[in-house]
């Protein structure tokens, strides 16, 4: 069909302009510090998109899905900071983020084939703690982690010579600092979320939603449940790993603190808020959730403006107000804000 | 000449129950078996046994002379041997023609690389396998619904679409549990036709099934299993006489009198 690849590279295009504008965009709009929100906002879309695939997809509840994260992070600290002396390139470091945490998704996955729903999310509950108590401790006898320190001083982010965390200047063009790091996760995200909607179209991604819904039926059809939930794993964890390395090198610092229960329970609730198993609403779980904490600051100088002092600090506030969010949620749309339309 | 399905000595026991006792059932190529018994007799379990989901305590079974006894489900599917379920398990969230696709899992061979970026060959290998699909629910008459969810169909729609799905791995025999449950006299009719038609072109047929005029119309050879074993096997015809049969269902003067007339009352609850 030669007459539709001209409009989609036309749409992939303008996309992509689209895409690359957004910085210039949230900055005009809002203000340079939305520009570093809306990076983690991307990084928080990976990681949601990741854990997408193996809850949503494959229908494997995995409460511990930070750790995979954890292990990317701390890849990509330990090949490029001077914990080791090390200071690996990104093309190195990135792919072996994701390796690493995808071979540890398999390492996690094989133990749990057998389990189903509560079990399974017991189970990796548990198995996300273990790892961040694991990173925590892991400073002696010998130091790999440095333990409740963290790793500190990681290169930064850097593409051949290009270094994102400092401004660039093409022509009379004067790009910000901020803006690189930001452009790069939007790039990736996007690219994490072309992948799963092609993986979800696949062959792969029927099998994924046969074992979702009858794993007997599914088995029946000649489906190897064992090596698509381990699939389902592998994948998941390796967008968790990648999301790790970028995060990492975007904030130069990490500690075991980051890798918390609660942020395994947030990047669930992002799928869920959004739409389990549909790309566009997952993408728009995570960034409202990433970006939701941030717009609530608002209710501090809120208050100041209309009741002339601040009642209440905003940060209980937003807690507040992101419990009743979801409460709200699981009441009014309970299949998510923008879940996958039914087939005609 | 060698059957398509040989199983000899079959033993499961669930606790203090022995539900299947050195069953031997063997079903010749071409045929369509008929597998009959009062409600509890073993049959399903047979089914799960055959075809891997559950493993049996002892026997054999061959399918076209490959041992398949112990082999995980989709390994029996992929040797020639699918199913299709008493209790209709389609993807209920997912399209009939999805569900189609699903059952042709083991005939496409795209990986991670060919799900992200195919290649030419690989799309054509795509785009005929939908066509199959779409060629299979012609087939078995649902072809109008390939785009609705599987589970918005009527019953007997229900029905079709998992007898294509189980088609679409193009095996060798094909196990029916109890298809014509809960259709009306023309479903019915229209299954049966369907059968004889699949049977027509190739594969072999082993059935589970509570209508005897069906059973008797269609099949060309009668097991009859009763408290897990094998109590007659013939003709349709020889075992409609056959003394044993006619005490198992009607039951013998002594002994369960409960189970009168199971034969002709459709489909009951079974293991």
């Amino acid at each position: 069909m030669p007459e539709t690849h001209v409009p989609r590279l036309l749409l992939i295009a303008l996309a992509a302009m689209a895409l690359v504008s957004v910085p210039w965009l949230v900055d005009g709009l809002l203000g340079i510090t939305w520009v570093r929100i809306l990076s983690f906002a991307a990084l928080y879309v990976v990681l949601a998109l990741g854990l997408n695939i193996t809850v949503g997809y494959a229908g494997l509840l995995d409460l511990g899905y930070i750790a995979f994260f954890a292990v990317g992070a701390y890849t990509y600290a330990l090949l490029s900071s001077p914990q080791f002396g090390l200071h690996w390139p990104l093309w190195a470091t990135l792919p072996l983020a994701a390796t690493a945490a995808g071979v540890f998704g398999l390492l996690l996955g094989t133990p749990l084939l057998r389990l189903r729903g509560d079990y399974l999310a017991i189970v990796t509950l548990g198995f996300g703690e273990i790892t961040r108590i694991f990173i925590n401790n892991l400073n002696a006898p010998v130091n790999i982690t440095n333990g409740p320190q963290g790793v500190n001083q990681i290169d930064a982010l850097r593409i051949g010579g290009l270094d994102l965390s400092q401004a660039l200047r093409i022509g009379d063009l004067q790009v910000p600092a901020a803006y690189l790091p930001c452009l790069l996760f939007l790039g990736v995200a996007s690219l994490v979320a072309w992948a799963c909607m092609r993986l979800q179209a696949s062959r792969i991604g029927r099998a994924w939603q046969a074992i979702r819904q009858d794993p007997l039926a599914a088995a029946a059809c000649g489906i190897d449940l064992r090596r698509y939930k381990l699939l389902a794993f592998a994948l998941g964890a390796s967008a968790g790993g990648m999301a790790g390395g970028l995060f990492a090198g975007f904030q130069g610092f990490i500690s075991p603190e980051s890798f918390s229960l609660i942020e395994s329970i947030m990047v669930l609730c992002m799928i869920v808020l959004g739409g389990m198993g549909h790309v566009p609403g997952v993408i728009l779980g995570a960034l409202i959730l990433a970006t939701l904490p941030e717009a609530l600051r608002a209710l501090g100088p809120l208050q100041q403006t209309l009741l002339g002092q601040v009642w209440v600090d905003p940060a209980d506030l937003r807690m507040l107000a992101f419990g009743l969010a979801l409460v709200a949620m699981m009441l009014l749309r309970p299949t998510g804000l923008w879940p996958a339309g039914r087939a005609r | 000449m060698r059957p398509m399905l040989a199983a000899s000595g079959i033993a499961k026991r669930f606790g203090g129950l022995q539900a299947l006792d050195s069953v031997t059932l063997e079903v010749a190529r071409g045929h369509i078996h008929g597998l009959i018994g009062p409600n509890g007799a073993g049959k399903t379990t047979l089914f799960n046994v055959l075809t891997g989901l559950c493993s049996a305590d002892a026997g054999s079974v061959q399918l076209d002379g490959e041992s398949i006894a112990g082999l995980e489900p989709h390994r029996v599917v992929a040797a020639g041997l699918s199913r299709t379920f008493q209790n209709i398990r389609l993807f209920a969230a997912t399209s009939v023609l999805d569900n189609v696709l699903i059952g042709a899992h083991l005939r496409g061979s795209e990986g991670l690389l060919g799900a992200l970026l195919p290649s030419p060959a690989l799309r054509r290998v795509q785009a005929r396998l939908r066509e199959q699909a779409l060629a299979l629910l012609d087939y078995v008459g649902v072809n109008r619904h390939a785009q609705r969810l599987a589970g918005e169909l009527s019953y007997g729609d229900q029905r079709r679409v998992e007898i294509a799905r189980a088609l679409a791995a193009e095996p060798r025999l094909l196990a029916l549990d109890e298809p014509a449950a809960g259709m009306n006299p023309a479903e019915t009719q229209a299954l049966r036709d369907l059968l004889a038609r699949i049977r027509g072109d190739g594969t072999t047929l082993l059935l589970i099934e509570h209508d005897v005029k069906l059973v008797m119309g269609l099949c060309d050879r009668v097991t009859v299993l009763d408290f897990g074993r094998c109590i007659a096997d013939g003709t349709p015809e020889a075992v409609r006489g056959d003394p044993a049969v006619i005490a198992a269902y009607l039951g013998s003067a002594a002994s369960e009198p409960d189970r009168s007339g199971a034969m002709t009352i459709p489909a009951g609850s079974d293991r």
